[in-house]
């Protein structure tokens, strides 16, 4: 846990910046009021979501291995704000830390451009904002700063695939409760944790455009078993999951032929209404599903409290 | 030796009854398996407590289960790490739960019928050798190497762990799935097999063959045996698309190859030219949509105006392909390079088979310790 102020290579991944350009805005927000500072690599490219690595494996690498070199040159530990991002990378890096020949191969075209991948540089680690705010900032840092619990809150975690499988390659050897942190920081919020089915299960996501109906049926199923299970909103540290929970989430409904309608938060949206920003500086009202039940449930805290 | 609980999933078909937990309570050694505990439990609680078992060493792959809800071996279970993994979230106090295998009947208690959802899949997917020609009088003569790509998928012990952990086939019944199609892959990676292509192309164009795989990883974390069955399926799509296979119902192709080229373009996801390059390739031209493509496009306009309506998609970038920014400065091109080396050499790293050469160095203390040990054994033998 570290005492000092954190600073970090930031790597936001492309979704924060599209789609769900809400989570890029309050990712700034709460890094300020934890303060977090991010040193964003704008340079960097996309992560390839495991689909560049379907189709060319060096290049996946290659590709990652830049961003890595650039987070290298900062000096800093690097952080991302996306399941996906940090899966697809933690992929190209294990195999680019496995062998000291291919890493040299990979190294070759980086060095035309002044970068180089080193593995181990300076504790080089790459971290899912979820992993550095209980690693690295730590639960009981982040209570203190708490100033509207989310007291009555009941909050469904939603991890998304990549932080949490397969274990041997994300770390658990070392972190063996990463598939429990989103628990660990609803609680430490003031929130209460609802547990269902589908937490650590697969969005649908990736196979959105490739086979819609089981896509779709998959986002519907969790979200649903969430509200039987008594959910206010899930909240996750993926934003393609978001597009799938979120974006999607009125077809979805028609799939699995019910009535959905479930708040879907990113993680520094939960973390920053417990700091007490509001729900619009947290670009809430672009969401889909509608965040009034979420804000209801706090204000209706606030006013017993 | 200590004492644990397993609470097991029971059901009993001619009962009539509903399936119900029971706890049993049995005392063995941690390093032991969950197996030895459920077949302790049989020997002195409950004889008609049903598993199906035999080597006890993961070899046989019969005893396919889930222990508090991961797919894998009772058998390669330790029942002291299965306690701990129970009670990682309240600290203490919880049971073991063991299940029958997910996506799969269940006949009677631990015992599930693999016919329907593994065996048949297996099948489907012509798991023998279609050789070239009449089979030579004696045996095949191939370099060894040209078949090590295969070793990781000849690993597969038929236990089933990655189709009870399969989320894919969880949402979809019909999907081969991820034993059948790593057993493809051994076959398809076969220097002795004929029918590759046919194979790729047959796969491809089941919608629920290699393009429905959603990429949740739990067919990794439930090998016993390091198949990594996904990685596998990941094998197929690139092999396929190298074999010009393109015209998938899935558009699994087209919208992997729409990825690939916006990535090489812009650096970063340009989502409106996502869309509209994996459903209608080449609009600049002309428009070529694919099979598919149009109803995949109406699909999904709800959504975009629901998004444009809250805010969500409301810039310009976000609706018109082709005007996201490029990555600033000489970024882009540096990424072009890495296309133009990358896309010559398409090196395959398998850790499976090549390993981990970068074992990290001895720390120097415990070296130096060690050298202090034995000199002092040699002065203290000397002495003696």
């Amino acid at each position: 846990m570290s005492n000092g102020p954190i600073k970090v290579a930031y790597w936001p991944g492309c979704v924060s910046r599209g789609f769900t350009s809400e989570l890029h805005g309050s990712m700034a927000l709460v890094a300020e009021r934890l303060g977090i500072e991010l040193v964003e690599l704008d340079r960097a490219n996309c992560c390839g979501a495991g689909i560049i690595a379907e189709h060319n494996q060096e290049l996946a690498d290659t590709l990652n291995a830049r961003t890595f070199a650039l987070a290298q040159q900062t000096g800093l530990a690097m952080m991302n704000i996306c399941s996906t991002c940090q899966g697809a990378q933690s992929e190209c890096q294990q195999r680019l830390d496995a062998d000291s020949s291919y890493r040299a191969h990979i190294n070759e075209v980086l060095s035309g451009q002044g970068l180089s991948y080193e593995k181990g540089k300076d504790g080089f680690t790459n971290k899912n904002f979820l992993w550095l705010l209980v690693e690295d900032y730590g639960l009981e840092k982040l209570a203190e700063k708490v100033v509207r619990p989310l007291s009555g809150l009941r909050v469904g975690p939603f991890y998304g695939c990549y932080v949490v499988r397969p274990k041997e390659r994300l770390g658990y050897d070392e972190f063996p409760d990463r598939d429990l942190y989103l628990e660990q920081v609803i609680e430490a919020l003031g929130g209460e944790v609802v547990e269902y089915d589908g937490a650590r299960k697969c969005c649908g996501f990736p196979v959105i455009t490739m086979n819609r109906e089981t896509s779709l049926r998959q986002a519907g199923t969790h979200v649903g078993d969430a509200l039987d299970a008594g959910a206010d909103c899930l909240v996750t540290p993926c934003p393609l999951c978001h597009l799938n929970l979120d974006m999607q989430q009125p077809e979805a409904a028609k799939v699995v032929n019910r009535d959905l309608g479930l708040a879907v938060l990113h993680l520094p949206q939960l973390v920053g209404l417990a700091l007490g920003a509001e729900p619009k500086q947290l670009g809430m009202s672009k969401h889909i599903a509608s965040t009034g039940w979420v804000e209801e449930r706090l204000a209706g805290a606030g006013a017993t409290a | 030796m200590a004492e644990y609980t397993l609470k097991v999933r029971r059901y009993q078909p001619e009962s009539g009854e509903s399936a119900y937990w029971e706890e049993f309570k049995v005392d063995l050694d941690p390093s032991l398996s969950v197996l030895d505990g459920i077949l302790q439990a049989k020997d002195r609680e409950d004889g008609s407590l049903s598993v199906r078992c035999s080597c006890r060493a993961a070899i046989c792959g019969s005893c396919g289960m889930k222990i508090n809800g991961q797919s894998g071996l009772g058998c390669k279970t330790q029942i002291g790490e299965a306690h701990e993994a129970a009670n990682r979230r309240n600290g203490g106090g919880e049971p073991i739960v063991v299940e029958p295998m997910g996506n799969m009947p269940v006949i009677k208690d631990l015992i599930t019928d693999m016919e329907s959802t593994h065996w048949e899949k297996i099948r489907r997917v012509t798991p023998w050798l279609l050789p070239h020609g009449d089979p030579p009088e004696r045996e095949y003569v191939v370099e060894p190497e040209s078949m090590i790509d295969i070793t990781q998928s000849m690993a597969c012990i038929q236990c089933g762990a990655c189709v009870s952990s399969c989320l894919s086939m969880e949402a979809d019944p019909d999907f081969i799935g991820p034993a059948a199609l790593a057993k493809a892959y051994r076959f398809v990676g076969d220097p002795r097999d004929a029918e590759t292509k046919e194979r790729l192309h047959d796969l491809a164009h089941d919608q629920h063959g290699i393009y429905d795989c959603t990429h949740c990883f739990s067919c990794i974390d439930a090998c016993p045996k390091g198949v990594a069955p996904m990685d596998q399926i990941m094998r197929l799509r690139r092999k396929a698309s190298e074999q010009g296979i393109h015209d998938d119902p899935n558009n699994g192709h087209n919208h992997m190859n729409a990825f690939v080229k916006m990535i090489e373009k812009k650096g970063t996801n340009d989502e409106a030219l996502l869309i509209q390059e994996s459903y209608a390739p080449g609009i600049k031209g002309k428009l070529k949509p694919s099979k598919g493509a149009i109803k995949g496009l109406v699909e999904s306009l709800p959504t975009v105006l629901r998004a444009i309506k809250t805010g969500k998609a409301r810039s310009l970038s976000k609706l018109i392909p082709g005007i996201h920014p490029k990555l600033p400065g000489g970024a882009q091109d540096e990424v072009k390079a890495i296309y133009k080396h990358a896309e010559e050499h398409r090196e395959e790293f398998n850790i499976y088979i090549k390993g981990e050469d970068d074992v990290e160095p001895e720390p120097d203390e415990p070296t130096a310790a060690i050298l202090a040990d034995e000199a002092k054994a040699a002065a203290d033998k000397g002495e003696s």
